[in-house]
């Protein structure tokens, strides 16, 4: 209990840090009470297809009815920003959950066990760390076909590879602990020592590395649904939004900036959501891992 | 260890890499039946007649490893294949798009480097001071900026309200005649530097303004990246004893940061050199797609997108050599930096 409340008083003082809690607890907010935010329509079937009000391809600006203007496809931004929270919570949690699932199981087989398996799966992660994840994402996603779910399940195949590398590399050290060598020496299981006395320590370095790690992953699930390799059309998605927008980056000759709110909201979802957790992860690190606090 | 044997070893290596890396992106292509793969080799509604005979004449159907065997023999003769997105081979289409991606890196490198390393150890050699919470700010807005929303924003504002400022592209189309012509001689088809090789100012300007978007683009994740990584090393660094026992002796403190403190600091950022290079090469992939600035990233998306295997493949091929050999080069200018460090791991 006292170290929630150390922890809390830490994160209180740094102002980075209260604003990281403060964006992430906002975007929380508004994942929860979507539907009371920005209501379902009757008869609207998905809630997570935004709602659109005809087909006129040409954005529009903000007015009492959509308080944050249309865009192309007339699909309202507010609702659209609204529901995307729900789905960039839902992207970067499974995304993170499986990676570190994945990279927990192997990398702790790694370290633990080393010799001819260690060589097999480090050589696995070269294959993986040896491209750039966002093509190789990009290449899965265009072959199983676009959706939601291939986004996550490309992230999480080029993501793994460096959270089984970590825990290995934590792995490697823990191993030569005096405790796990007792414990070794009573007679415990190989599972035991593992779960018992290795993972337990390996897990707070990775779960710093995952809270700094989210805002890459929901960076990389709008590149792909920016690139067109993403949600399906109309889909509540910050990236895909951005998309839409990228036909009215330039207004007509008079008015140059008179679609700024297609191309600007969207984006400043995606940064604040971002930046909310790069700062979670900072204040995280700062508190968890004492050799780098407060430097 | 002794370097050739080290370097031996390491490009040894590459060939399982090598071989895992093709193995697995022939393998995501299976999710598509032959017929689907065969239209790719179809450009006009009367070739779809001819879908049984390409399935043949390829071997689509043939199993797995017969379809990866025939890809890998031809590649062993030369042959990386036919790349259907730009209607080249693919093996030309890496030489066609090289130099653009090279040019943004050439620039964009720099720049990263260059201002991450000075702002990152002014704000340690500052701490809590006001550069050193701007920096910070800085650092972690530009690191949680998405790329392609900043592309969009740089052109709102370029393409739109300072209208033909900074144009989209390489060149503008006066300048692509003037460089195809034959008084212009292509050496690298790097075109700033073909400019300076041909003494062409007019080229060279224009290339130039094309290639400040996508720079900034490109630059501004990486640039924020480095600024922190820069300031926390930094500030490790200016914790050690041998800080302490350089004031002591009275060491200016000009000379105790840039001597003692930052040298020593620069040893992390030449380690993520090898990051660096994978972000830039995924960072080009969305730069050059936004800034229609036609390069490898370009090439490597519209592959991925149509899925034409072959340039996936031959793509695939290139970058891992790239990166494999970029990390080795990291390694062995590691014990230049460090003379703690041997090559093979160990620390003496």
């Amino acid at each position: 209990m006292s170290s929630w409340k150390l922890m809390l008083r830490q994160i209180v003082r740094n102002p980075l840090s209260l604003a990281g809690v403060i964006i992430i607890f906002i975007f929380i907010t508004l994942a929860i009470f979507a539907p009371l935010i920005a209501p379902v329509p009757e008869g609207h079937r998905d809630p997570y297809l935004i709602p659109h009000d005809g087909y006129s391809i040409t954005p529009q600006p903000p007015s009492e009815e959509h308080i944050f203007g249309t865009t192309q496809g007339q699909y309202d931004i507010f609702y659209g920003c609204i529901w995307g929270a729900r789905t960039a919570f839902r992207v970067a949690f499974l995304v993170m959950a499986i990676t570190i699932l994945i990279g927990l199981v192997l990398g702790s087989l790694s370290g633990y066990f080393g010799g001819k398996i260690d060589e097999v799966i480090m050589r696995i992660t070269d294959v993986f760390l040896a491209f750039p994840a966002l093509i190789l994402a990009m290449a899965i996603v265009a072959s199983i076909g676009p959706s939601i779910n291939t986004v996550i399940i490309a992230l999480c195949v080029v993501w793994w590879p460096s959270y089984a590398r970590l825990i290995r590399g934590d792995i490697l050290a823990l191993r030569e602990e005096d405790y796990v060598e007792a414990s070794r020496g009573l007679g415990a299981s190989s599972a035991r020592v593992i779960l018992r006395h290795v993972l337990p320590n390996a897990i707070y370095p990775t779960l710093i590395m995952a809270s700094l790690d989210i805002g890459a992953v929901v960076l990389s699930a709008a590149a792909l649904s920016f690139l067109g390799l993403g949600a399906p059309e109309g889909y509540a998605d910050w990236g895909q939004m951005t998309e839409f927008a990228r036909n009215w980056i330039v207004g007509p000759q008079n008015d140059p900036l008179k679609y700024w709110y297609a191309v600007i909201t969207p984006g400043v979802f995606i940064l604040f959501f971002v930046l909310g957790w790069n700062l979670l992860g900072d204040a995280f690190r700062d508190i968890f891992d004492p050799r780098l606090a407060r430097r | 260890m002794e370097l050739r044997a080290y370097i031996a070893r390491r490009l040894l290596l590459l060939i399982p890499v090598l071989f895992g890396v093709t193995v697995f992106i022939f393998a995501i292509t299976m999710f598509f039946s032959p017929t689907e793969r065969a239209t790719l080799y179809v450009t006009s509604p009367q070739g779809m007649r001819d879908l049984p005979s390409i399935i043949e004449q390829y071997g689509l159907d043939r199993p797995f490893f017969v379809q990866y065997g025939t890809w890998l023999n031809q590649v062993f003769h030369g042959n990386l294949g036919w790349s259907n997105v730009v209607s080249m081979p693919v093996g030309r289409a890496i030489f066609h798009y090289l130099p653009a991606t090279l040019e943004l890196a050439i620039f964009a490198t720099p720049i990263i480097i260059l201002t991450g390393i000075f702002f990152g150890s002014r704000a340690a050699a500052h701490k809590d001071k006001p550069v050193d919470h701007a920096t910070r700010v800085v650092a972690i807005l530009g690191w949680s900026l998405p790329t392609f929303w900043l592309g969009l924003l740089l052109m709102m504002i370029f393409y739109g309200y300072f209208r033909g400022l900074l144009p989209p592209g390489r060149l503008s189309s006066a300048m692509e005649i003037m460089v195809t012509s034959g008084d212009f001689i292509r050496y690298t088809r790097i075109n700033t530097l073909d400019a300076i090789l041909n003494l062409n100012g007019p080229v060279l300007l224009d290339a130039l303004r094309h290639l400040i978007l996508p720079v900034i683009t490109i630059s501004t994740v990486n640039v924020a990246f480095i600024m922190r990584l820069m300031r926390s090393s930094m500030l490790e660094s200016l914790g050690k004893g041998y800080i302490l026992t350089a004031r002591a002796k009275g060491v200016q403190e000009k000379l105790v940061i840039s001597k003692h403190a930052r040298r020593n600091a620069l040893i992390p950022v030449i380690t993520v050199s090898g990051y660096l290079f994978a972000a830039l090469a995924g960072g080009a992939v969305i730069t050059e797609t936004i800034f229609s600035f036609k390069g490898m990233g370009w090439w490597a998306s519209q592959s991925a997108l149509r899925l034409d295997i072959s340039s996936v493949l031959g793509f695939a091929l290139f970058m891992a050599v790239m990166f494999v050999l970029v990390n080795l080069v990291v390694d062995i200018l590691y014990t230049r930096v460090d003379p703690r460090v041997r090559l093979g791991g160990g620390v003496q």
